[in-house]
């Protein structure tokens, strides 16, 4: 049968020696296209196999990791929160050792009221405070008082004209007539979706008319975002609603530098008198508003760090891991007093090495005696060796605890064997020595583990070839045997390794003070502190050193000579 | 039993016995020795004991009772490092992790011998398998035979005086194994090892060796070279275990000299034979006579011979011998073997002709 | 025909009123016996009353902060309302976490007619916090282990005596409450305590006050482990909420005395999350306005040590209570209140330092 595919002399000639073009295939298709098509069907099919894992892993994993990673590095809050006070603020310069101008006042006013109407100043404030202490209460009593300034002025505005108080009224003067100028909204629709999160799309049913908005820009700014938020956060009607106070303070503003006498639009008298009358107002400069607030306010610093954190993305939070700092003259070490990061990254890894260690020399002998018992005894010490997986992870810390404490089970034994005295107890829970017992103990099976796969298949005649080519026992294992259980060391060490690395339960259960690991920092800023940018830096620089150690490994020993079975 | 004396021995066992469990004994009052330089292979079903006793001499395993002699010194409580002992195994243990010359490197280094000597070790024993290319190998990239001359030059690289192996061809395919065959008895001759080999291949044995023991259940059935073993099997075990044989059962008649007896055989058919291990009439026995020694041409057998009537089942065309299978006396396996000569005739099936042999060729052993 | 319509009929008439009537919501607190005593005192009491009412728990308080951040990140709030101490409820209103209420709307006045945010008073320290309970940190020690010839501690400050009162401590992991201590034990007065502590200098003379006792200091991160440390005798004297205390002398007549020196109020009450859908809150709102009335608020007092809220509900404490309270007169001579605004401004710079403290 088998003559007829071959190209024996009797064969005759195959097809693909007379065509002079590509290969054929049986259909007279190219072979090469064939192929392919055929493999590509095979391709998907493994594909379509494996997908649900893809899935599963980009989800669960792949995402979380790229989120952490752009979390230590994302700051648009400073940005979106105040928009135009980091814009004005750019052309600052902070070594000049004075307060901003005017104008960054002015415009911190506005992005602040904005802000705490949407309630956002606050979050900033949290942010803002993680660089310069004490800006959170600043952000806080600030937002409460922002209406004052903005409420003495209407009550001035309503003496010389009761209309200012109609939110009706406003509306039409500042809907104005002619071209209605569109930028003005669009710009305020971007801040505030910026600000919220909110979708601004959509018909707001109203725009500054061209002419008002050149007239009274900061009347126009604050009540084009007034209408924005009310009628597409709030979902309200802008023109029955009453404008915000910033609004009025808006007015007062414009009133001091615009010539109104010129204007015809709607409400043009009302504005022609209240010019005329504007001393009756009693204006205060925006900056003296904010200094009276908080003296802080006019304190260049926390401009500086303003300035300093408004860019969209930040390398602080990488800084502050790393136990530098950020500051508007550059980047500077922390104060002694709270360097803590790098050290615990130091002492994160020299633990995490004791107990991969500890775990080689405690769990190699069993592995051993696993892989050459006889089955029925092998068993039994693998269910010893598994029954820790079988516990919960607390029960077995809190074991530990029960046994190491001072009052506990082996102090108790050594007192009453008179090893050790009564009023000495050892302290063995608490610090480093609990952290890296209860670890190893709770790492071990993923030393034994592979240890124990790779074991089994050396064969024992390895031993006996070693010593009958005169090797001792000691020599024959450790020239023979040994080298070849490097891949399950390898193997049972990197997975001990980086287990232990990213441990915090129970370092936080047993570890004290000098038994914790840079994962309980990272656990205290997601859970507690709340700064989850500074816990995803510290995050990203433990996978960096993760990789970076595989790299090493991979290196050094090769990562093909790391075996699980 | 071999010409060599208790005393001149190089390698002897002395009453030995062995039992893994407390209970059976795998090896029975063994007793060995061998002289040196000799090729000695132990042969033997698996389960028969040959490789326990490999293993007590290369020290892996320990004699319940009994004592093993190595140059008149008893090594029983040697231990196997020590015993200068070189070893093939089967599946040739070659260190993965260690390139060739690092393996052959190995027992040198251990002994603490100096590099330069090492080096001039390790190229003459590759020289002597051939393999004087592949020092910088890893045994993984070698093919079985290659790996197998690997083996074969790390168990003689140190120079040991005896040297074990261990079923070494098990692995090769058939081809191989005979070239190696050839190779390592060459080898052992050329340098006057003395070499115990295990095999159950009874081919390899006889080929190969000096002298080979043939084990059953724990003993030595017979310890001969190969031409008294196949010619002259000592018991109905060996006969069956060496070579091809054919038996027919009957019981013995009349014993009529040290070297002749007739058996009346259970058809009633009365033929005579060589007595080995039976010694009275009324005894059973079995007679065995091999296929070639089975002659259809009465021309050239002797006078008075008896003749058996043999009935033609098959007759296999096999190149150089014709190989013919009749009933004989109720047996239906008894196998002729014939040369394909000009005058040999080729029988067919059905027909019936007359078989006889020689008396000295029918040998009467234990049922 | 005509029963397949009446059939259809009913199954969406009972679809209809099902889908109006069952709320089913979920509440978020400790667990353990504070739960229990929500459970006891407004919750059983109410879903009694509101049969197509039910409430599911959640044990997640100490974790409430994260949570809800991270839930309103993924836009799906799944809870109706959360139990949080005063300190959380603040970063949760200021982070627009929490819904702002009016008190005098939401909440239901006392019996004699004072609206609710008279009778809460400054207990309401956050736009959206909603008072519960009054609780204190503070000391209890081993009653046995008290030196022979010495009386058992009085005062604060015998926390940091080890000649006069030698054994370990059990402290919390955070800077919260030993500062103070701290700085009140190395004579700064109790008014300016927080003063100092906003300087530089007053945080670095808190830590050399708490380095004389820190070798013999073991941290504590959950409230359980001090009652369990006072049990065992790992350590003398130690801190812990006042009700955690209160179990281990009462419940399992544990050789154990309360401290109430220098003790720390502090509150717990609830949040709504902000975001809630209308039919949830209304539900959520209905529940408060009973749950936190002036008599449900000193029921809670009979299952658990903590001080109701309310002005209205002291006097309706049980009498047998009333020495557990940490506002009893006899255990609030000499107390301190937890300063929220403070430790939002200072408590990532003062952790920072207290962690690199402890480190060393």
């Amino acid at each position: 049968m088998t003559d007829t595919t071959q190209n024996g002399p009797m064969g005759g000639t195959p097809p693909e020696e007379k065509a002079s073009g590509p290969m054929l295939a049986a259909d007279g298709r190219p072979l090469k296209r064939s192929l392919n098509r055929a493999l590509r069907r095979q391709k998907l099919r493994a594909l379509a196999l494996i997908a649900p894992l893809l899935i599963f892993v980009l989800v669960t994993f792949i995402a979380p990791i790229a989120d952490m990673l752009f979390r230590s590095v994302e700051n648009d809050i400073v940005s979106n929160t105040l928009p135009s006070t980091t814009a004005e603020l750019k052309s600052w310069d902070h070594t000049t050792g004075q307060p901003p101008s005017e104008a960054v006042f002015e415009d911190f006013y506005f992005d602040m009221f904005a802000a705490s109407e949407a309630k956002q100043h606050t979050r900033l404030g949290t942010r803002l405070n993680y660089e310069d202490t004490g800006v959170s209460s600043m952000f806080r009593s600030s937002g409460r008082k922002l209406d004052d300034l903005g409420k003495d002025y209407l009550k001035a505005l309503k003496k010389i004209d009761k209309r200012w108080d109609d939110g009706a009224f406003v509306y039409s003067l500042m809907q104005g007539q002619g071209t209605p100028d569109t930028a003005v909204v669009d710009h305020s629709r971007t801040a505030i979706h910026k600000l919220t999160g909110a979708e601004t799309a959509g018909d707001l049913g109203f725009a500054p008319s061209e002419a008002v908005a050149k007239l009274l820009p900061d009347m126009t700014r604050a009540y084009t975002d007034f209408a924005v938020y009310t009628g597409l956060v709030d979902g309200k009607d802008v023109a029955k609603e009453d404008p915000w106070e910033s609004v009025y303070v808006g007015l007062v503003l414009d009133l001091q530098k615009a010539d109104v006498s010129g204007y015809d639009g709607p409400g043009a008298d009302l504005l022609k008198t209240t010019k005329a009358d504007l001393g009756q107002i009693p204006v205060e400069s925006l900056k003296d508003f904010f200094a009276k607030m908080d003296k802080k306010w006019i304190d260049p610093d926390i401009w500086a760090t303003i300035q300093t954190y408004s860019p969209k993305y930040t390398s602080g939070y990488f800084l502050n891991a790393i136990d530098l700092q950020l500051t508007p003259d550059g980047i500077k070490q922390r104060d002694e007093d709270q360097q803590i990061y790098i050290m615990l990254f130091k002492r994160t890894l020299f633990m995490s090495l004791v107990i991969t260690f500890s775990c080689i020399v405690l769990g190699y002998p069993v592995a051993w005696l696993l892989a050459n018992l006889p089955a029925a005894k092998a068993n039994l010490l693998m269910i010893l060796v598994l029954l820790p997986f079988w516990t919960s992870l607390l029960v077995r810390t809190s074991a530990w605890k029960i046994m190491l404490q001072q009052q506990g089970v082996i102090n108790d034994v050594l007192v009453w064997l008179g090893m050790v005295d009564d009023g000495h107890r050892l302290v063995m829970i608490n610090n480093q020595f609990g952290t890296i017992v209860a670890m190893t103990h709770i790492l071990l099976p993923f030393m034994i583990l592979p240890l124990y796969s790779v074991m089994q298949g050396i064969p024992p005649s390895y031993l006996r070839a070693a010593k009958s080519l005169g090797a001792t026992n000691w020599t024959a294992f450790w020239r023979v045997y040994f080298p070849q259980s490097v891949p399950g060391i390898g193997a049972g060490s990197i997975l001990v390794f980086i287990l232990a690395i990213g441990y915090y339960i129970t370092p936080e259960i047993v570890g004290g003070t000098t038994g914790t690991f840079i994962s309980n920092r990272i656990a205290y800023h997601i859970s507690s502190s709340l700064n989850w940018g500074l816990g995803a830096a510290l995050g990203a620089i433990l996978l960096v050193i993760v990789l970076l150690l595989y790299w090493a490994y991979d290196r050094i020993v090769g990562i093909d000579n790391v075996k699980l079975g | 039993m071999a010409a060599t004396s208790e005393s001149e021995a190089f390698v002897a066992f002395e009453r030995v016995q062995k039992s893994y469990d407390g209970e059976a004994l795998v090896v029975k009052d063994l007793n060995l020795s061998m002289p040196k330089g000799e090729f000695l292979t132990m042969l033997g079903p698996s389960g028969s004991g040959k490789t326990t006793c490999l293993m007590m001499l290369a020290g892996f395993e320990t004699a319940t009772h009994g004592e093993i002699k190595l140059d008149g010194v008893s090594i029983n409580n040697i231990p196997p490092h020590k015993r200068g002992i070189g070893m093939v195994f089967q599946n040739y243990a070659l260190f993965p992790h260690m390139t060739v010359a690092e393996n052959l490197s190995f027992p040198l280094e251990v002994r603490k011998m100096g590099k330069s000597d090492r080096e001039a070790k390790i190229k003459r024993a590759l020289d002597m398998v051939q393999m004087g290319a592949f020092a910088g190998r890893r045994p993984t990239q070698l093919s079985g035979g290659q790996q197998q001359r690997i083996a074969l030059a790390r168990a003689l690289v140190f120079e040991p005086e005896l040297v074990l192996m261990d079923e070494p061809l098990g692995a090769l395919d058939k081809q191989l194994r005979e070239h190696m065959q050839f190779e390592i008895t060459r080898l052992a001759h050329d340098l006057g090892i003395t070499t115990v080999y295990v095999t159950h291949d009874q081919t390899e044995a006889l080929t190969m060796s000096d002298r080979v023991a043939v084990f059953n259940d724990g003993r030595i059935q017979q310890l001969a070279p190969p031409d008294i073993l196949y010619e002259e099997p000592e018991n109905s075990f060996v006969a069956q275990f060496i070579g091809e044989n054919n038996t027919l059962e009957g019981t013995v008649k009349e014993i009529t000299g040290p070297r002749s007896c007739t058996v009346q055989l259970d058809g009633g058919e009365i033929i005579a034979a060589r007595p080995v291990n039976v010694s009275e009439p009324g005894q059973r026995t079995r007679v065995s006579i091999r296929p070639e020694r089975v002659e259809m041409n009465k021309d050239r057998l002797q006078e008075g011979a008896h003749l058996l009537k043999a009935e033609v089942l098959e007759f296999i065309y096999m190149g150089d011998i014709f190989r013919t299978r009749l009933r004989v006396a109720g047996n239906n396996d008894f196998v002729v073997k014939t040369r394909n000569a000009p005058d040999q005739v080729r029988l067919k099936k059905g027909e019936t002709v007359e078989i006889g042999w020689l008396p000295d060729d029918c040998r009467a052993l234990d049922a | 025909m005509q029963l397949t319509k009446t059939l259809l009929a009913g199954t969406a008439l009972a679809l209809l009123a099902g889908g109006a009537s069952a709320m089913d919501l979920t509440f978020v607190s400790w667990g353990g016996a504070y739960q229990n005593s929500q459970l006891k005192a407004y919750v059983e009491p109410y879903v009694k009353e509101h049969p197509d009412v039910s409430v599911t728990w959640d044990e997640s308080s100490a974790e409430a902060v994260a949570k809800l951040r991270a839930m309103n990140e993924a836009g799906n709030i799944t809870w109706d309302l959360v139990d949080v101490v005063a300190a959380d409820a603040i970063r949760l209103c200021d982070e627009g976490l929490a819904m702002e209420y009016d008190p005098d709307e939401l909440l239901a006045p006392a019996p004699d007619g004072t609206p609710a945010s008279e009778d809460f008073g400054d207990m309401i320290v956050s736009d959206c916090f909603i008072p519960q309970i009054v609780y204190s940190t503070a000391v209890g020690y081993r009653t046995d282990m008290v030196p022979e010839g010495e009386d058992p501690p009085s005062s604060i400050c015998d926390l940091f005596d080890l000649q006069k009162y030698p054994g370990k401590r059990a402290l919390e992991k955070r800077p919260i409450n030993n500062m103070e201590w701290a700085l009140y034990c190395d004579g700064v007065a109790k008014d300016d305590i927080y003063d100092v502590l906003a300087t530089d200098e007053g945080q670095e003379r808190a830590l050399k006050k708490l380095d004389t006792i820190k070798s013999d200091v073991v941290w504590w991160n959950a409230g359980a482990d001090t009652p369990q440390l006072l049990a065992d005798g790992e350590v003398f004297m130690g801190s812990t909420y006042n009700g955690r205390l209160y179990s281990v002398i009462e419940d399992q007549h544990q050789p154990v005395g309360m401290l109430w020196d220098m003790q720390v109020f502090d509150l717990d009450g609830w949040i709504i999350p902000a975001g809630l859908p209308e039919d949830r809150l209304k539900a959520v709102e209905d529940f408060l306005k009973f749950g936190t009335d002036t008599q449900r608020l000193a029921d809670q007092a009979k299952y658990i040590s903590y001080g109701p809220a309310r002005k209205s509900s002291a006097p309706l404490v049980p009498e047998n209570m009333k020495q557990h309270m940490p506002t009893d007169p006899e255990n609030a001579k000499n107390t301190l209140l937890y300063n929220y605004e403070f430790w939002a401004d200072y408590r990532d710079d003062i952790d920072a330092k207290f962690q690199a403290w402890l480190a060393k």
